[in-house]
């Protein structure tokens, strides 16, 4: 009934303006509420210019997973704009809302912006962190989500488990141990990155928190916040891709495919990977990251497919119930 | 809460309608309560007996299982004490603000149970208001189990005082005072009139409370630290089973809730009805 009043109205309203009004929903992960608020509304006027047509994109944001999970259950998303492939994937698998080659049909694996993970530490560094080996010095507590229900907290893991893989002398049953060793300094697992943040600066619980680039820079520019915290960046972390998707089946439905489309062919375009350095997502555009060369330090990242042999593998090896990090969690260990 | 009194059958009642109403009331139960837990309890054997019994025995879900149990058992106990003291001074006493501290036991009720929990860790973490101080004591309150019996004796209170405070309300003096006349103490006073009087309520609250724990999520996973064999309650164990698509599992461990919680509450009913009939 909804869905005909509204389709009555936007026909009403696209006969009498020869204009269209367009809805989207965005189903988004936690930390890309400042970013698509900025995205959004260049977008509209970009859409609203071309086409003459009027463009209003919702927004919902929650844990990566948890918003996988509620497409699959039937939360009426345009597209998907989630923290990783995987949680794609399973929407493609599960849901079968769009082709399981959806990754192919944006440049770079359907990834319009990247990120990685950093370590926001108390001002001063007071343990005196530099890379990976020093969150587990005895007594440290890091800070970080439960990878199974974080998207930002698996990318973390999945950085951890690199670094002490791809080390001079390592080893996957190195890497094993040092993960193992990593989680029991975590004192606090929160369900998603925002509570992570929270619990680190506004609790003042844990003296690391792994975070995501764009929320440590986001927690410094908090007011105060370059006072208490300052950023390091490890000689190595991980290259994160959040990937974005059209959602077929509900698109035709709602008939916003063009709209949709245009929408995430936005993201690649230069004005939009700048906005996307300003909210400190690394832009693919060479030309953008150059120009914020300053606030994305050239660091080795790890690609998820050299190291681990691609997310679905990763998935199933590291997340999966039983899976390594169940066994973190196994007593006596 | 329901109490279990089975209607007694009779030929003819002097109320009408009970044929309607009846069948009114179980098509409104089916359809509000039974259908969602009958798709509830279906889940779970597509993982076939032994996968359920592995499911529900594994370390970490009894783990879990213990941990909201026992939490929520702790906070409806504190509870019941504590309720019964605020809703006796509540009923008997007159000071000045007495609404609104009265109308101050509803908000846990009204409050979403998320900025609760954000609120509770704020105070409780080592750098807030409580937690500092208690930090310098060595206790640890936000992120260990204790965190979880506060958050749970938060939600819990309303339970107990509202329950009790008909029934204080109705209590006539004159028992009191007859006993008094008779040379009870007043503490005997209150074990042998006061209490067996409430006790049937307050059993009824106190359960309300802990059925309410039970199933608490939103307050309690800001306070808890959620470390799995820690700290990880039983119903962020199902969202993480609903995470990995384990909707089976999700369910399975589901089904253990409702058992216990329906057993719980069962036996609840029958050691109130119990204590009503030995007055």
């Amino acid at each position: 009934m909804k869905k005909i009043a509204i389709a009555l109205i936007c026909g009403l309203a696209a006969s009498a303006a020869h204009a269209a009004d367009v809805k989207l929903l965005n189903v988004s992960y936690d930390p890309t509420r400042e970013l698509y608020k900025d995205i959004n509304a260049a977008f509209a006027a970009q859409y609203k210019q071309k086409t003459g047509d009027t463009v209003t994109i919702n927004m919902s944001h929650n844990g990566s997973g948890a918003q996988s999970r509620a497409i699959i259950d039937g939360l009426d998303a345009d597209v998907a704009t989630l923290a990783l492939a995987y949680d794609i994937d399973a929407v493609a698998d599960k849901a079968k809302l769009l082709p399981k080659d959806w990754m192919k049909r944006l440049p770079q694996n359907s990834s319009p912006y990247t990120s990685t993970i950093v370590f926001l530490v108390r001002k001063g560094n007071p343990w005196k962190v530099k890379d990976w080996g020093d969150l587990v010095k005895p007594g440290i507590h890091v800070v970080t989500p439960n990878p199974k229900t974080s998207g930002g907290a698996r990318w973390s893991y999945l950085a951890a488990w690199a670094w002490a893989e791809k080390s001079p002398g390592g080893s996957a049953d190195k890497a094993k141990a040092f993960v193992a060793n990593l989680y029991h300094h975590v004192p606090v697992l929160d369900t998603g990155a925002r509570g992570a943040t929270t619990t680190f600066a506004q609790r003042g619980i844990g003296d690391v928190l792994l975070s995501w680039e764009n929320e440590a820079h986001l927690a410094l520019a908090e007011a105060g916040g370059a006072d208490k915290f300052q950023i390091v960046y490890p000689p190595s972390s991980i290259l994160a891709e959040p990937s974005v998707a059209v959602i077929d089946k509900n698109v035709d439905r709602h008939k916003t495919r063009a709209a949709a489309e245009a929408y995430l062919k936005f993201l690649y375009t230069k004005d939009a990977q700048e906005i996307e350095a300003k909210n400190f997502y690394r832009p693919r555009d060479a030309a953008v990251l150059a120009a914020h060369a300053s606030q994305f330090p050239n660091i080795k990242l790890y690609d998820i497919d050299d190291v681990f042999g691609g997310w679905t593998k990763a998935q199933q090896v590291h997340f999966s119930d039983g899976g390594v990090f169940d066994q973190i969690y196994k007593p006596g260990q | 809460m329901a109490t279990l009194v089975l209607p007694r059958v009779r030929s003819r009642s002097a109320l009408p309608g009970f044929g309607f109403s009846l069948a009114f009331t179980l098509f409104y139960l089916s359809a509000i309560v039974l259908i969602p837990l009958a798709a509830l309890i279906i889940r779970p054997w597509e993982l076939g007996w032994n996968g359920f019994w592995a499911e529900i025995l594994a370390p970490r879900v009894l783990h879990a299982l213990k941990l909201s149990f026992g939490a929520a058992a702790v906070a409806a106990a504190i509870n019941s004490v504590f309720g019964l003291i605020v809703a006796w001074v509540l009923v008997r006493y007159r000071f000045p603000f007495k609404r609104v501290v009265d109308a101050l036991v509803d908000l846990p009720f009204a409050l979403p149970t998320a900025v609760a929990g954000i609120a509770l860790s704020a105070l409780y973490a080592s750098n807030g208001w409580i937690g500092a101080p208690l930090e310098k004591a060595g206790i640890k309150i936000a992120y260990t189990p204790y965190g979880v019996v506060v958050a749970l004796v938060f939600i819990g209170l309303p339970f107990v005082v509202r329950t009790l405070q008909p029934v204080l309300t109705d209590l006539s003096r004159d028992s009191e005072e007859a006993a008094a006349t008779l040379g009870a103490t007043r503490f005997q006073t209150f074990r042998r009139v006061i209490l067996p009087t409430l006790a049937p309520t307050l059993l009824t609250g106190t359960a309300m409370a802990f059925a309410r724990a039970v199933g608490e999520y939103g307050s309690v996973i800001f306070i808890a630290g959620n470390l799995p064999m820690v700290s990880e309650i039983t119903p962020l164990l199902i969202i993480i089973k609903l995470q990995e698509y384990d909707y089976a599992g999700a369910a399975a461990v589901g089904v253990v809730m409702l058992a216990v919680s329906f057993v719980f509450l069962l036996a609840l009913n029958a050691l109130q009805a119990w204590v009503s009939s030995r007055r």
